[in-house]
């Protein structure tokens, strides 16, 4: 059992945005927290990546107890929403920063990093863009680059915010399958957060569908559309069947 | 220009007309703008340089290195030397929690920053003269110990802080605000630590606006009068920096003496200025 959450519970002041939360992943699974805007899924994402606190619950990782971990100690890939890119680095030294973050101890030298990026590049497919700054690159560039530095981490888990939410249509469709090999390749599991259903549906193992600080229902896709546990995620997923019976998704 | 390349439009009299008058309106305007820049700044900043100049650029260099227009200088820059560091410190900090951070007081926090832009430097200067001096509760505790607050380096440089302490925290707080705090989450998840995060992320993002703000800071702390006359006590070749130096030298009928003093500050203002619109022409979209 790699990723386990346990009623997990957030405040903002007064007003509740988790309600305990319970969540359970495989190694390697690819899950979705689906939900409208407001339903908590980006803030259980941001406790999950130890950039906010749970207020109650527990939280662990292969057994290890890490509620209460630094999210720096995690070693949680997390793509940004705004992918949140450092302007002023270059792509590689972008996607070298946490390598070159490392204590002295097991920080790899020049030329290991160095490799190491290159091939982190090839396999995303962007080693052209290397020398590139983030100012110089498309949206779906910038979304690879993000992803190709959460990578270099080697980390134990992938956090996406909502990655594709700021490109168009049609890059956004290519991406999709393109992020799905990647973590493939890897061998890691991943969260992906996201309103669009159909990019859930295309992408995720199992979806989480989230409502008022609560996940309605935790199911594959195809459980989920044919017995929804409440009238929220069939209301939620509604069209959704018809684009199943088309054979559009997985 | 345009009649050339669209011959067969004929532009219709009252668009002429309309053209004329904005054209005699812009004109009207500029002129006035550039003949009052002229007589309230242009007129009287070449009027220093002529005045230190009028007997000679000898004269002129016997009244900078006289020994107390020397040490005033010196007194100056080292006032700039100890605020600048202790003001670049305090204002990233203050910006950071401002930013990043939402604690009770912090609107008051906000508005207590800008105090020194609003209040006089001279009430600032009374106001440390009655907490610092010696017959203070404070003054008179470190008069135990034999520190003396006011009418020396000390007072400068504690009222130099008051005066500059909002320069570069106002700087930043927009800019930091805006860059929001994606760029340092992201490193947290990349495993730096607190101190790498803002080494390598905050840092870079704000360096221009932090060099901006600490410019600013610094033509402010040489030029400040009312609020250092008061605590430094006015004690010739001691206690004086530049701006006070000119304004001894003009009361003891020195005026070639004050006007060549005058220069530096003069100088040190055109320094600023351009300074300021490398920064601006480099990164436009910081300010």
């Amino acid at each position: 059992m790699a990723l386990h959450i346990e009623d997990i519970t957030k405040f903002y002041g007064t007003n509740q945005v988790l309600d305990q939360v319970n969540l359970s992943m495989q190694d390697g699974e690819f899950i979705a927290l689906l939900g409208p805007s407001g339903s908590g899924k980006t803030s259980l994402l941001r406790i999950i990546a130890g950039l906010q606190f749970a207020d109650g619950g527990r939280l662990s990782f292969d057994g290890e107890d890490i509620t209460g971990v630094d999210a720096r100690l995690r070693r949680f890939g997390m793509v940004f929403q705004s992918y949140a890119l450092f302007e002023h680095m270059s792509v590689v030294d972008n996607v070298a920063f946490g390598l070159k973050m490392r204590p002295r101890a097991n920080r790899p030298n020049k030329g290991e990093i160095s490799d190491r990026v290159r091939k982190l590049l090839d396999m995303a497919e962007i080693s052209e863009l290397g020398e590139r700054f983030p100012s110089q690159l498309s949206g779906g560039q910038r979304q690879r680059v993000a992803l190709t530095r959460a990578l270099a981490i080697e980390p134990r888990l992938l956090l996406l915010d909502e990655p594709f939410s700021a490109l168009d249509t049609k890059v956004r469709k290519g991406l999709r399958g393109a992020l799905r090999d990647l973590q493939k390749k890897v061998g890691i599991g991943a969260i992906l957060v996201t309103h669009d259903q159909e990019e859930a549906f295309e992408i995720a193992d199992r979806i989480a569908i989230m409502a008022d600080g609560k996940i309605q229902q935790f199911d594959t896709p195809n459980n989920l559309l044919r017995s929804p546990a409440t009238p929220f995620v069939s209301e939620f997923l509604e069209g959704m069947g018809s684009y199943h019976a088309a054979g559009a998704g997985i | 220009m345009a009649s050339g390349t669209l011959p067969s439009v004929a532009e219709h009299p009252q668009v002429t007309a309309f053209k004329r008058r904005q054209k005699v309106k812009r004109g009207a305007l500029v002129l006035i703008a550039l003949a009052f820049s002229a007589l309230v700044m242009g007129v009287p900043v070449a009027a220093i340089f002529a005045r230190a100049f009028q007997e000679g650029v000898a004269v002129y260099w016997t009244n900078i290195v006289e020994p107390d227009t020397l040490y005033a200088i010196w007194l100056t820059v080292l006032t700039a030397l100890i605020v600048l560091p202790i003001n670049i410190v305090y204002g990233v900090a203050v910006a950071w929690l401002i930013t990043r951070y939402r604690f009770p007081g912090r609107r008051v926090l906000l508005t207590i920053i800008e105090l020194p832009f609003s209040i006089s430097p001279i009430v600032a200067g009374l106001c440390y003269l009655l907490i610092y001096g010696g017959t203070s509760v404070i003054g008179s505790w470190a008069d135990e110990w034999n520190i003396q607050l006011m009418f020396n380096l000390t007072g400068i440089v504690l009222v130099s802080l008051f005066v500059t302490c909002p320069f570069v925290a106002r700087e930043l707080i927009p800019l930091m605000q805006v860059s929001g705090k994606d760029q340092e989450e992201a490193a947290l998840t990349l495993g730096a630590t607190g101190w790498q995060t803002f080494r390598h992320v905050t840092l870079p993002n704000i360096r221009w606006a932090l060099l901006y703000g600490a410019i600013l800071a610094n033509a402010r702390v040489m030029g400040e009068f009312g609020a250092v006359s008061v605590v430094s006590g006015n004690i010739r070749g001691e206690t004086m920096t530049l701006p006070l130096q000119v304004q001894l030298l003009y009361d003891d009928y020195n005026a070639t003496g004050a006007f060549a003093a005058a220069t530096v500050l003069t100088l040190i203002a055109v320094i600023t200025l351009v300074l300021r619109s490398l920064i601006e022409a480099r990164h436009p979209h910081r300010h």
